[in-house]
């Protein structure tokens, strides 16, 4: 992106603010948004990968050790991955004050 | 020249829409706009016209389709009345925000309740803010030449917005009026094909109508009024074209018998004929009275309208719609263009045509005459019911 979204004065808005960068949608800082996140204790984690498939931000991804973690910076802490986990390795904490 | 013929104003708005020669029509049926839409769907049906005609199952849909057929490049067009054009509000704001060059026949209808399938403005005034350009017609010679110039000025690089062409329900589109239509060699030569600068297609992806965090919504906001404010400059260039090929003049406002008159009488639409009629009479009487009609009502014409209104000492506008608990629309309209003028007029805001109801030569001299007198001037009403049983 040639500038950041604050930087964008009206004249760079395009016709019909069309976007005309495939994929910026990436650029774009969900995690900011949640008030609790998923803590994992992954003793119980079977690597099943249900946390995966139902994550409505699809930000899990299998760490090196073959567990499964969310992407903080995208992550929204909807709980639905907690609430999904069959052997219950997720626990939803509230998010401290940055 | 081509010959006038005797022809149905709804059929002759079909006709000159197969001129321009659309790609996509997607049109729910409604009247008084039914007439409209079945004779462009028969056109297609006996391949007289090469478009797709998408029978959607409501204007809600009608207006959807027609975005994704917009935004695709393809010339789109759709119609619709009343109800049908409330129903569509939402989608509206997209059309317009996504800058889409999509050109609509609005045959305007009252909103229900009580329900009532006849003409006044309502459905008109209640979209003034959605972004769109709209155009305003008296007779039907107007529909065929403003549904044309409509494709040229909605798909104008400098513009590409979406256009409504406002006929009067019933009144306009169910009379059989002689019309002229245009040469349809004559009609591609002033109509280019469109070629919209922003489609979807593959081979340059973008991403249309995303959100807006509040970071950027005021610039994407600004950005479209400020091109909203340079589309009169072209739809002014654009008619001063078609005066030179088809010999008709259109302007944002029209003068009729004003110059040097202290009072006016305001319209828009069908009645401004009938208006004019009154307005002969009462010049051969004697008084002092012209008339204005407004045919673009967005975006609002205040310089043209600043221009005529010089030197005019009482404005009486007749409005066909009500704003419950302020007053007729186009005579606040009036009322704010004239407030930062020096010599203010008096703004007299008159309410009628209701629903379909006539408005006689009779009433209409019957309105300038109480205008005129000053009966009215400071008795602290905001406007006046026309013609309405106490
Ligand atoms: S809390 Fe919601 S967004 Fe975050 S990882 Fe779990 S499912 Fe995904
Ligand atoms: S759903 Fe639970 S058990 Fe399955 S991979 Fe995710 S964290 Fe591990």
């Amino acid at each position: 992106m040639a500038k950041a979204e604050h930087e964008l004065t009206w004249k760079d808005i395009e016709i019909g603010a069309v976007v005309t960068e495939p994929g910026n949608a990436a650029i774009y800082k969900t995690g900011d948004w949640r008030s609790q996140k998923p803590d994992y204790d992954f003793k119980r984690c079977i690597k099943c990968g249900v946390c995966y498939i139902f994550c409505p931000e699809a930000c899990i991804h299998q760490n090196k050790a073959g567990f499964f973690e969310a992407d903080f910076y995208y992550c929204k802490g909807c709980g639905i991955c907690a609430y999904e986990c069959p052997t219950r390795v997720i626990t939803m904490r509230e998010e401290t004050e940055k | 020249m081509s010959k006038r013929v005797g022809v149905e104003v709804s059929i002759a708005l079909g006709d000159a829409v197969k001129m321009v020669n659309p790609d996509v029509i997607a049109a729910y049926p409604i009247t008084p706009q039914t007439h409209i839409v079945e004779h462009l769907a028969e056109l297609v049906a006996q391949g007289e016209l090469d478009a797709e005609y998408v029978p959607v199952e409501s204007e809600h849909s009608a207006m959807s389709a027609c975005l994704g057929s917009a935004a695709a490049g393809a010339r789109t067009f759709t119609a619709t009345a009343g109800q049908g054009l409330e129903l569509m509000h939402e989608v509206l704001y997209v059309a317009s925000g996504m800058r889409l060059p999509i050109v609509m026949a609005v045959v305007n209808r009252a909103l229900s309740a009580p329900l009532s399938v006849w003409g006044d403005h309502s459905d008109a005034m209640a979209v003034r803010d959605t972004g769109w350009i709209q155009i305003f017609t008296e007779n039907g010679q107007e529909v065929v030449d403003q549904t044309i110039c409509a494709f040229k000025i909605a798909e104008h690089h400098d513009v590409l917005f979406p256009v409504m062409v406002h006929l009067d329900g019933f009144h306009l589109s169910h009379v059989i009026e002689p019309i002229e239509m245009p040469d349809e060699k004559k009609v591609c030569e002033y109509l280019p094909a469109n070629t919209n600068p922003f489609t979807l297609h593959p081979s340059k992806p973008i991403a249309m109508g995303d959100f807006a965090p509040p970071v950027v919504f005021t610039e994407a906001k600004w950005a479209q009024e400020k091109a909203m404010l340079g589309v009169k400059k072209v739809i002014n260039e654009i008619w001063d074209e078609f005066a030179v090929k088809f010999g008709r003049t259109y302007k944002p406002v029209e003068c009729y018998k004003c110059e040097g008159v202290k009072n006016v009488l305001v319209t828009m639409g069908s009645y401004s004929e009938t208006a004019m009629t009154a307005v002969d009479n009462l010049r051969e009487k004697g008084e002092d009275i012209g008339l204005i009609r407004i045919r673009l009502w967005r975006p609002f014409p205040f310089e043209e309208l600043r221009a005529v209104l010089k030197g005019v000492e009482n404005v009486i506008v007749l409005d066909r719609s009500i704003s419950p608990g302020a007053s007729g629309t186009v005579a606040s309209e009036i009322k704010s263009a004239m407030y930062t003028e020096k010599e203010k007029p008096t703004v007299k805001s008159y309410i009628g045509g209701l629903g379909g109801r006539d408005i006689t030569v009779e009433g209409f001299e019957d309105l300038i005459k109480d205008g005129i007198s000053d009966r009215n001037e400071y008795n602290g009403i905001e406007f006046q019911m026309v013609g309405v049983r106490e």
